[in-house]
């Protein structure tokens, strides 16, 4: 049965293999390659600005599917994934100022350094769980916001540093064009590496720390390590992004990675989906887009109806509103995400004229 | 050794702990009776002293009518707040209703930013003397108004869940929903009461605060201090969390005056409570008053 392209309604699938594959059917694969190659193209389809855009959904991105691992697979509540996003961002313009190492290897670097200090702030983690865990990274967040103001020999204090352009073999990576594929690639290789994390045994195990961490301990996972690992694999993905985003700024200040961007990493992966690869990346895209869709929206209600022409001055607030709205009004009609919704459409139309 | 400037920033410190620990009462009142983690306890604050500074300026009300006007609308609004967003998630997991709650707290600070503007606004002159001479210190008469207020509440927390019908629903409640239903009790209403004094009460602490300083978005940050205060104290007692917001105010200025007076660094007065807040969690999670969770399988 799993050889048929439209798996029919259930699951039918017999073996481990087919149970565990990268793309359950083969079209799911095709559609992944064909939007791949659409991405590879896109330069050449939209302009600039669209690909600034798209670079944005990217490294968030990066950083919200390491959000997924903590929270959606572990189920370990951060808040402060912003502030390792942000330690990413310093160490690869640190690394690469005082090392000389260029920058292509300082940014995957930089992960290694943010893993190092998500697995210390993750050693609450190995005690406490839930609310009182969210409280403890909500204190890291600060605690790490205060030492990127303080330290000045890491991250130029309240000046900032200056992070140098990426160069590949002598070309540098200055205009958004050519950085977009080096956020592309790194994006590929992050979901990936996700996806390829949820179908191995560690990835198993830490969802089992999730569901149910007692029967998860019973049969012979480490509480302790997995808690702890998760904090190190969600770090390093969001040093990761964070590099990336800081030598795309070209400038890193501390006031860049408060609490609020804590926030939109959650809120992307609870809109797009929590625990789910495609759900992450959709989140990013939501939250990026957004502001540009409330904008574009207050825009033409004003054309339309000059009455509201009040509204153009509150249009930075409207934006922030529109994303503490979207965060209570798809957790109250849609918990599951977009990931979820794209998958009842699918079965939705998979199913078309009987849909029982 | 400043013996008096730290004995004046240790009365500053048990004065703004008081109203911590009024603001922390709030946050376990809610978290006891509904489970509910308010991440937007800082923006009720806000909310309350806006909407009586509004009064007192736009509306040129006298300060204790407008006081009375914001107290009416605070019981509304956090009535309202648990019937429409909070009831739908009865149930869900803590993820999402800390989420909401923070969502909340988003959407309601810029809606405020976007109202009430940007600015700082200071209270008008509500007071006759500025300061009052106590035992040889100097003490600002707004400081000994939100003393006043602070203990006041206090005991009003303590008659209303000791001896009103009401406050021994919301106990049997947060003891156990199930029991409690069972019994006769309406949870729904003691959820949405819950959410009313809890308003209430932050916008009276909201208030006071603004007299004490001036009104700002800034002041939804106490929201956020809180956390502190009740960890500290144990998240599910009402009087940890005037010990811990006690301690966390005398702790805040202790921070300042060491400081000031040796470090240098700037801004200790900020970090400090949160360095706390994680070696509470290290050493003894459930704090001092709290209950500890005891898991059967």
């Amino acid at each position: 049965m799993s050889s048929t392209s439209l798996r029919p309604c259930g699951d039918f699938r017999t073996t481990y293999k087919a149970d565990q594959s990268l793309f359950p059917t083969k079209w799911i694969f095709r559609w992944s390659v064909i939007g791949l190659l659409v991405l590879l193209c896109s330069p050449l389809l939209v302009d600039e600005y669209i690909i600034s855009l798209l670079i944005l959904v990217g490294i968030y991105g990066i950083a919200a599917l390491g959000l997924n691992v903590l929270v959606g697979m572990t189920g370990q509540i951060s808040l402060g994934h912003s502030a390792f996003f942000g330690f990413g961002a310093f160490s690869s313009a640190w690394l690469n100022t005082t090392t000389e190492i260029p920058v292509l290897i300082t940014i995957p670097l930089a992960g290694l350094m943010t893993t190092a200090v998500g697995l210390i702030f993750g050693i609450p983690a190995a005690r406490i769980k839930g609310l009182y865990l969210a409280i403890a990274t909500l204190a890291s967040q600060f605690i790490l916001e205060d030492f990127f103001a303080r330290a000045n020999w890491f991250t130029g204090g309240s000046s900032g540093s200056v992070a140098e352009t990426a160069m590949f073999f002598g070309i540098p990576l200055d205009t958004d064009i050519r950085f977009f594929y080096l956020v592309l690639f790194w994006t590929v290789v992050s979901c990936i590496a996700v996806a390829n994390l949820k179908r191995s045994r560690d990835g198993r195990a830490l969802v089992a720390v999730r569901d149910h961490y007692l029967s998860a301990e019973i049969m012979g996972i480490n509480l302790t390590k997995y808690r702890i690992l998760a904090f190190g694999i969600s770090s390093f993905f969001a040093g990761l992004g964070g590099a990336l985003f800081g030598h795309y700024l070209g400038y890193v200040s501390a006031e860049g990675f408060t609490i609020i961007l804590s926030i939109q990493f959650l809120a992307m992966i609870i809109i797009g989906g929590l625990g789910s690869v495609p759900g992450a990346i959709m989140g990013a895209v939501f939250i990026v887009l957004l502001p540009e869709v409330m904008e574009a929206l207050v825009s033409l209600v004003i054309s339309s109806a000059p009455i509201f022409s009040g509204l153009e001055s509150g249009k930075a607030y409207i934006k922030e509103m529109s994303i503490g709205a979207a965060i209570i009004l798809f957790l109250i009609f849609e918990p599951d995400g977009l990931a979820h919704r794209c998958g009842q459409i699918r079965k939705s139309i998979k199913l078309y004229p009987f849909s029982y | 050794m400043n013996w008096s400037l730290l004995s004046q920033l240790l009365i500053n410190g048990v004065v703004v702990g008081m109203l911590y620990g009024v603001v922390a009462m709030c946050f376990v009142l809610i978290y006891k009776s509904t489970q509910v983690v308010n991440f937007a306890q800082g923006e009720f604050l806000v909310l309350g002293a806006w909407v009586c500074l509004w009064l007192v300026v736009d509306m040129e009300l006298h300060f204790a009518a407008a006081f009375l006007f914001t107290l009416v609308f605070m019981t509304i609004f956090g009535i309202i707040l648990q019937m429409v967003v909070l009831r739908p998630l009865i149930g869900e997991p803590i993820i999402s209703v800390i989420m909401v709650t923070i969502g909340l707290s988003i959407f309601f600070q810029s809606l405020m930013n976007w109202i009430f503007g940007n600015s700082a606004v200071a209270f008008p002159q509500v007071f006759e003397t500025q300061s009052v001479e106590l035992f040889g210190l100097n003490i600002e008469t707004a400081y000994l108004f939100s003393l006043v207020i602070s203990v006041f509440i206090m005991l009003g927390f303590f008659y209303f869940f000791k001896y009103s019908r009401y406050g021994l629903a919301m106990r049997a409640t947060a003891f156990d929903q199930q029991v409690a239903q069972s019994l006769g009790i309406s949870v729904k209403s003691v959820f949405a009461m819950a959410w009313a004094i809890s308003a209430v009460v932050s916008g009276i602490a909201g208030i006071v605060i603004g007299l004490v300083n001036s009104v700002s978005s800034a002041l939804a940050f106490i929201g956020i201090k809180v956390f502190p205060a009740v960890i500290l104290g144990g998240l599910d007692s009402i009087i940890g969390a005037v010990v811990g917001g006690v301690i966390i105010g005398m702790l805040e200025n202790g921070a300042e005056f060491v400081d000031g007076q040796y470090l240098h660094w700037g801004n200790l007065y900020t970090i400090a409570p949160f360095y706390i807040l994680i070696i509470v969690l290290m050493i003894k999670p459930y704090g001092l008053f709290g209950t500890k969770d005891i898991e059967r399988i």
